[in-house]
């Protein structure tokens, strides 16, 4: 073995090669994971983990999958966030009152920013509930479009907002009230349920390969 | 952790040539030439990767040694084991997977009339943890004025060597735009103009710009759309509850075994149908491969499907992703987005110089790169002894202007700072990744599972375990599309058959008949599958394991 860092997994100490992230550090060690593993690639947030460095007063976060092992990091990984998700109808939700009506709790914030410093993005968490509550749905939108939603922002907000799932419904307000219609797609939905493709289509299907690729080669002229 | 001294030597080669490159564009190979580097180069013509099946419906085909050790397999459940009699799930529809094709099928099933309590979603990890929320790049749909379904329909049969299934590709290409709409209604946030008209790019493979996105995450917005909308209906999801059998009475399937993970308590499931949107195979490592996929791709749903009589198909292909990570050695193997090709950024050597356009389809641009490593031995070599090519991304904001990187293609540019590599400045490191799976069940334009004699009666399938809607070759874009269109197809078909079917009983028949044909051919014992999750404990720790209680 070349160069190792000593961690300390849930308090017990284990040395493993430098340069692994936490997720292999841990597999290394003997762990098989159920929880706390997802897509292993930084998109699905199961794998959110908290940790303490040795002389380190600080709460770092992080995703296990996407951050380096540190001599002396002591960790934990969160495998389940406790959150509830109010049940809607989102062609009913337009504005800040409606939201403020699924999510009343969002008018609590203290502004304290610990959701910004706990976010393992690096997203600007407090700004999106601050722009909710000025009623800047797009700024919102945009500024939390990147969330993975792996909740650590909730378990940390001492105004027991749910940033993640309040996040959600905002975009999708955005998405679906906000953002105009594209005609493109409209005019061709229609030109295929007036059947004007379905002919040529029906006709390529019965074609020889040779002339498929005859074709195929020709719209690429 | 930046770039070592002699990857920084060729990184300055890279930028010598760069201007030069900007302006030129490499020719595309004729079909022959696509061909002739396929045979040579791609990882898919390798003999010695592949078997003849020797069981089931698709006996002598031939398929990858990881896939036939799996189907050739006795099954983890003893069926003396279980009693069937007392049954803990009663609905009409079981949907087995909470990715993108299981969740999009529970939705179109309830729009189809099945009442919410009637359906049920058993998946192994959370709901939404699958290969759909990870896919970065985009989707495909023909709504652009220069473009056609007809377009889409040639583009998606020569991507896949014109070994798809027409009826399937119809389908996918027909669908398509009502799809996206779909997803306007329900909120997506896609990369649109201030007219509302979608944002779109070219994909490798595709005549047209047809690629739709949200940024680079467009899997992960779409997903959680969907999965949102799931939660507000109220569709139950059983999480860490992987299916491990189905059932069946008479060769008709009837409902499922499943498998808590976490106390390992069985659960029986009966229902009229059960569709089976399991994904793919990533997690298998073909032919030692790393690979984009999820935890939890291991192929379980064609092991299932394959015992009770279900016909696979074109399972001798396998998609390898040109642009996986190659450097740093902490995400080797991770998606490196072809959104990131299509918005300029050129594969480059060792010495500075483009070797391949940077959009022919997959399979092409794979062997393309492993030539370039290999043969030519023109790759650069990172300290751990992975070799692989530069894809140069700042090409991308010297095209589209400063900024670009950062505002479409977040996700890649956080996970490469994450490791200390800014990609705005530096070019970055790849090399093909396992993908894709891009056979899979047969299915008919109905989303039915096919058996030897025709529909296998309540079975139902969509997404990447299934074969025919890609050929042998998957196009980018597609695979989202797939998933939102075949799920659709089978929400709404398996929500017909429930109003005409009632239920059945419930039996291992199917498995203790396989098992016979198991032994009969002489398989080793302790060949098992479903796999439900690869191990990738340490070596030394599993020398020393006891396993105690």
């Amino acid at each position: 073995m070349g160069k190792t860092v000593r961690i300390y997994v849930m308090g017990r100490e284990y040395e493993v090669p430098e340069g692994l992230t936490i997720m292999k550090a841990l597999e290394y060690v003997g762990y098989r994971y159920i929880r706390g593993a997802g897509c292993r690639a930084g998109f699905c947030g199961a794998c959110t983990t908290v940790y303490r460095k040795n002389g380190d007063y600080k709460l770092y976060s992080g995703l296990a999958c996407q951050t380096t092992v540190e001599d002396g990091m002591y960790l934990v990984q969160i495998p389940f966030v406790p959150a509830e998700k109010p049940k809607y109808e989102v062609s009913e939700i337009k504005d800040v009152e409606d939201i403020l009506r699924v999510y009343p709790e969002i008018a609590r914030c203290l502004s304290c920013n610990t959701c910004t410093k706990s976010c393992p993005q690096g997203l600007e968490t407090m700004d999106v509930i601050q722009s909710i509550l000025r009623g800047d749905i797009k700024r919102a939108a945009e500024l939390s479009f990147d969330c993975i939603q792996c909740g650590i922002c909730s378990m940390r907000c001492p105004a027991e907002i749910t940033h993640y799932h309040v996040a959600q419904l905002v975009r999708r307000v955005y998405g679906k009230h906000y953002l105009k219609k594209s005609k493109e797609l409209e005019r061709r939905i229609k030109e295929i349920e007036e059947g004007k493709y379905q002919e040529e289509i029906e006709r390529l299907m019965k074609l020889p390969r040779e002339e498929l690729e005859r074709l195929y080669k020709e719209i690429r002229r | 952790m930046s770039y070592p001294e002699e990857m920084r030597k060729s990184i300055e080669k890279v930028e010598e040539t760069r201007d030069e490159r900007l302006g030129l564009e490499i020719d595309r190979m004729s079909l022959e030439e696509r061909e002739e580097i396929l045979k040579k180069f791609h990882p898919d013509y390798r003999p010695e990767a592949k078997r003849e099946i020797g069981i089931g419906p698709n006996k002598g085909d031939l398929a990858p040694n990881e896939v036939v050790d799996l189907l050739e397999s006795y099954p983890i459940v003893d069926p003396e084991e279980v009693d069937l009699s007392q049954v803990d799930y009663d609905v009409s529809l079981l949907i087995i997977g909470g990715g993108g094709a299981g969740t999009v099928a529970a939705l179109w099933a309830h729009y189809s009339g099945l009442p919410v309590e009637e359906i049920l979603i058993s998946t192994k990890l959370r709901h939404g943890d699958s290969n759909s929320i990870m896919a970065q790049g985009g989707i495909q749909a023909a709504d652009k004025p220069d473009d056609s379904p007809v377009l889409h329909y040639l583009d998606v049969m020569g991507g896949g060597h014109f070994a798809n299934k027409p009826e399937l590709v119809r389908e996918l290409v027909l669908n398509a735009p009502s799809i996206l709409k779909w997803h306007e209604d329900l909120g997506v946030m896609y990369d649109k103009d201030e007219d509302g008209n979608m944002l779109t790019l070219p994909g490798g493979g595709t005549c047209r710009n047809r690629l739709h996105s949200a940024k680079d995450y467009t899997g992960m917005e779409i997903m959680r759309v969907i999965r949102d909308e799931a939660r507000n209906l109220g569709i139950e999801v059983l999480e860490f509850s992987p299916a491990v059998e189905l059932l069946t009475d008479n060769g008709r399937v009837t409902g499922a075994l499943l498998w808590n993970m976490e106390t390992n308590q069985y659960y029986v499931i009966r229902a009229k149908a059960v569709i089976l949107a399991t994904g793919g195979f990533g997690r298998l490592h073909i032919q030692g491969y790393p690979t984009t996929n999820h935890y939890g791709a291991t192929a379980d749903g064609l092991v299932m499907a394959y015992r009770v009589g279900a016909r696979l198909r074109d399972m001798d292909s396998v998609q390898y992703h040109p642009t996986g990570a190659a450097y740093p050695e902490q995400i080797v193997g991770l998606l490196v987005t072809e959104k990131v090709r299509g918005l300029g950024a050129q594969p480059v050597n060792r010495e500075g110089e483009a070797f391949v356009h940077p959009l022919e389809p997959r399979d092409v641009e794979a062997a393309a790169i492993i030539r370039e490593c290999y043969e030519r031995r023109l790759g650069i070599e990172t300290p751990t002894g992975m070799v692989g090519v530069w894809l140069d991304t700042p090409m991308i904001e010297e095209i589209h202007g400063k900024g670009t990187i950062e505002s479409k293609l977040s996700a890649m540019y956080r996970m490469y700072s994450r490791f200390g590599i800014d990609m705005t400045q530096d070019p970055i490191l790849v090399f093909p990744t396992l993908h894709y799976q891009n056979g899979g069940v047969e299915i008919d334009e109905k989303a039915r599972v096919l058996g030897e004699s025709g529909v296998i009666d309540g079975l139902f399938a969509a997404g990447e375990v299934t074969g025919g809607v890609h050929g042998k070759n998957r196009l980018m874009g597609n695979s989202l599309l797939d998933y939102n269109v075949f799920g659709k197809i089978a929400g709404e078909s398996a929500a017909k058959y429930c109003k005409s079917n009632g239920k059945g009983r419930l039996t291992l028949d199917h498995v203790i008949r396989y098992t016979e044909a198991l032994k009969k051919m002489g398989v080793p014992e302790n060949r098992k599958s479903p796999l439900i999750l690869p191990d990738y404990r340490g070596k030394k720790v599993l020398m020393r394991t006891l396993d105690l209680f």
